[in-house]
């Protein structure tokens, strides 16, 4: 199970907030793909997937905020 | 590193919207490390991501008898107003080569305004937690962003000319109850474009936080 953590976004950036998962529980998700569309003060920014596999489960939801280091969602990677 | 820059002129939004992807695709293939489209644009409203319907006080009616576009865009913000004699700015910037720092970027966009605004006799300043340029309680250019893989869409507008602030009293800029100035409402006098623009992209090439990193590179 990987684990997607919201990285380092620049000083004193401290989190963002979710603005859209461009998937759902469950879907198949690729590696390098966007998974999920965020934003800090006039910045939007997406976050890919950090591997290819299944999206098991989405842990912050749209309109909610996440901490740098958290963690937003986690996937069950496929077998290369 | 090479920098390009692209004059489009007095574009619509969507041309423009479409040229910067282009570029940004050019940018994701390596071709482009940082480049600079200016423009200016025929009347239109966007709204960021962050945008509510309620701080365009007009309805879509008005609009389209007032011939303003509207445009829901990916960039960060609220709602915002471009048109003739306001200086757009879309960097187009992988970050990965210069400072992987969303607030790096902000701040390098600010202080780009502020050295520019300092050339024409205008002493701006940057407001902690309110992104863009103010003179005193004004505000004299906006700022909203998209980043996608490090590269960087949209960017900053700078009201130059005071003939098309009045647009701005149908939305709430940013959705704030902000007064926009411009150039000319702070000096009192007819300023070209051109002339700001020449300034800008001198400052860019040579005095501002990109410069300074490109020499380095």
């Amino acid at each position: 199970m990987k684990q997607v953590i919201l990285p380092e976004l620049g000083e004193n950036i401290e989190g963002a907030t979710i603005t859209y998962w461009y998937f759902k529980e469950g879907d198949a998700v690729k590696e390098k793909q966007d998974l999920v569309e965020l934003a800090t003060d006039k910045a939007t920014f997406n976050l890919p997937s950090p591997c290819s596999g299944m999206l098991t489960q989405i842990l912050i939801k749209e309109g909610d905020t996440v901490k740098v280091g958290e963690v937003l969602a986690t996937i069950e990677e496929s077998p290369a | 590193m090479e920098f390009k820059l692209f004059d489009l002129g007095l574009t619509d939004f969507q041309s423009a919207w479409d040229f910067q992807k282009n570029i940004f695709s050019q940018a994701r293939q390596k071709e482009i490390i940082c480049a600079f489209i200016l423009c200016q644009h025929n009347p239109t409203i966007t709204m960021g991501r962050q945008g509510h319907k309620e701080n365009i006080l007009v309805t879509k009616d008005d609009l389209a008898r007032l011939n303003i576009g509207f445009y829901e865009i990916e960039r960060g913000g609220d709602v915002t107003y471009h048109g003739p004699g306001q200086l757009c700015v879309y960097p187009i910037v992988n970050l990965a080569y210069f400072k992987k720092d969303i607030n790096w970027f902000l701040r390098s966009l600010e202080s780009l305004i502020l050295e520019t605004l300092s050339e024409l006799g205008i002493k701006a300043e940057t407001k902690p937690g309110s992104t863009g340029v103010w003179v005193g309680q004004e505000k004299i250019a906006s700022i909203g962003i998209a980043i996608r893989g490090w590269i960087t869409l949209h960017g900053m507008s700078l009201n130059v000319k005071s003939s098309d602030l009045a647009n701005f009293s149908l939305i709430r800029p940013c959705g704030q109850d902000i007064i926009m100035t411009s150039l000319e409402n702070v000096l009192g006098e007819e300023v070209e474009i051109e002339r700001v623009k020449e300034i800008l992209i001198r400052r860019w090439y040579e005095t501002s936080n990109f410069a300074r990193i490109r020499r380095e590179y």
